[in-house]
């Protein structure tokens, strides 16, 4: 077996050189999960701001709702969208399973909770004197909602940066509904813990460095977010 | 034709305690009109009722242009502003925050620059249009609400409390800032402070409201 530093050595040879394959796997994992947080963004935003402006029945179970689905198990959303798909699922005709669409539909399934309960609670917690304001100056009720969203903007961020995160480091969702096709449906994740399992460990360990960057990112860009947000607060 | 309003027997409880009991009040000529009184006697509901921000139990604000009663609808409400003792500026530059109630009502480029430069010199802020607002001191935050209100030139102009929060030094700057409005001649100025120097300074007409009711000072 090689030793971990040799492994090291070699995944850093692969990332410096560039390998073809390596490139692929990150192109995939990066728009597979990009198009699910864009989808998770267009559904999720105006559902947060609905929740946030509009007082109506049952709205708080349905945050509530939205709360406990953070939480998801990636592989009980990957085995529902796998019933959903299969061919005798009742969109089976799609076929769609063990595609990237597949694998795109869970993860925005995943992310939709967290864009729109972090983007919820971006939103009430504008200081109600910013509505007064911009009624103060004229503004029409759609304008004052903008107006909050807009002053939301760095907590909203968050929220797509947090749904960025959970769904780039997933494995169980989309091993289930992509299958792990190589050069097809081959994500980061699901590479480690295949070449994990087949003991080429160099590649696995390329990919979990990378993914340790973009982690490294997201939480160094989300951290900036919140900062401003807090400075904002005058915290 | 300028616009004046009155107020006929307002009435607005919370909690069950009434804070206004039948307050009546006629304002048409421009000028300073100052609504005085203690700490909680019901001059901010007042302000906010007649700014159209709040509605009265019973009663009624009336806004008219020379006999004619004006319609209280969006337009009306882009007629007046009121600068509310928290000002809330917007988390952007101090430029941005001027400049937000004309956008709001599609007037952008030249003529947004112009006029939002000339408030922010007239409140003494210029040289802080690139900054953030939320940097400002409480004066200038201040300085800027009013520059903010005055960008969108109302007829009328609701100051309410605005030297409560701040210090001697931009007390007396904001008192100038508002002598300086009645000697331009325009907006009608109608506040609330609790200071009675302040009052007896700045109004022309002065108000004061005691136990629920308004009487003229």
């Amino acid at each position: 077996m090689m030793s971990i530093m040799e492994s090291f050595f070699r995944a850093l040879f692969l990332i410096l050189h560039l390998d073809k394959e390596l490139l692929r796997i990150i192109a995939l994992s990066i728009k597979v999960s990009g198009t699910a947080l864009a989808a998770a963004a267009l559904f999720g935003l105006p559902l947060s701001a609905f929740l946030g402006f509009r007082k109506f029945p049952l709205r708080g179970l349905m945050i509530s709702i939205l709360n406990t689905f953070m939480g998801l198990p990636p592989v009980v959303v990957g085995l529902f969208v796998y019933l959903l798909l299969s061919r005798s699922g009742p969109l089976g005709f799609l076929g769609l399973l063990y595609t990237p669409s597949a694998m795109i539909i869970a993860q925005t399934i995943l992310a939709f909770p967290i864009v729109t309960s972090l983007g919820h609670s971006a939103i009430v917690s504008v200081d109600p004197i910013i509505r007064q304001a911009s009624l103060t100056l004229g503004a029409t009720p759609f304008q004052v909602s903008l107006t909050i969203i807009k002053e939301a903007r760095y907590g909203i961020m968050s929220a797509f940066i947090a749904a960025f995160g959970r769904v780039m480091a997933e494995v169980g969702a989309i091993m289930i509904v992509g299958g792990n096709i190589a050069g097809y449906t081959r994500v980061m994740t699901t590479t480690i813990a295949l070449e994990t399992d087949k003991g080429n460990f160099e590649l696995a360990l390329a990919l979990g460095i990378i993914l340790l960057a973009i982690s490294l990112i997201i939480n160094s860009v989300l951290h900036i977010f919140q900062k401003k947000d807090l400075t904002r607060a005058g915290r | 034709m300028s616009l004046g309003l009155e107020t006929l027997h307002l009435r607005k409880s919370y909690d069950n305690n009434e804070v206004l009991q039948d307050c009546s009040f006629p304002v048409s000529e421009s000028g300073i009109h100052v609504l005085t009184g203690p700490n909680g006697c019901g001059k901010s509901t007042f302000l906010r009722i007649c700014s159209l921000l709040e509605e009265p139990d019973s009663g009624e604000v009336r806004y008219f242009s020379g006999a004619n009663v004006v319609e209280k609808d969006l337009a009306l409400r882009r007629r007046i502003s009121l600068v509310l003792p928290r000002v809330g500026p917007f988390n952007t530059t101090v430029f941005s925050n001027i400049s937000y109630g004309l956008a709001i009502r599609g007037i952008k480029g030249k003529e947004a620059a112009e006029r939002t430069l000339k408030a922010l010199e007239f409140v003494g802020l210029g040289h802080k249009r690139g900054q953030r607002a939320l940097a400002l001191s409480s004066g200038e935050t201040q300085r800027l609400g009013i520059a903010r209100a005055l960008a969108i030139q109302p007829e009328i102009l609701f100051l309410d409390e605005p030297t409560a929060s701040v210090d001697r030094k931009n007390t007396d700057i904001i008192e100038e800032i508002i002598i300086g409005m009645k000697q331009a001649g325009r907006p009608m100025v109608i506040m609330t402070t609790h200071d009675q120097r302040q009052a007896e300074k700045l109004a022309d007409t002065l108000f004061v409201l005691r136990d629920g009711r308004l009487f003229q000072g």
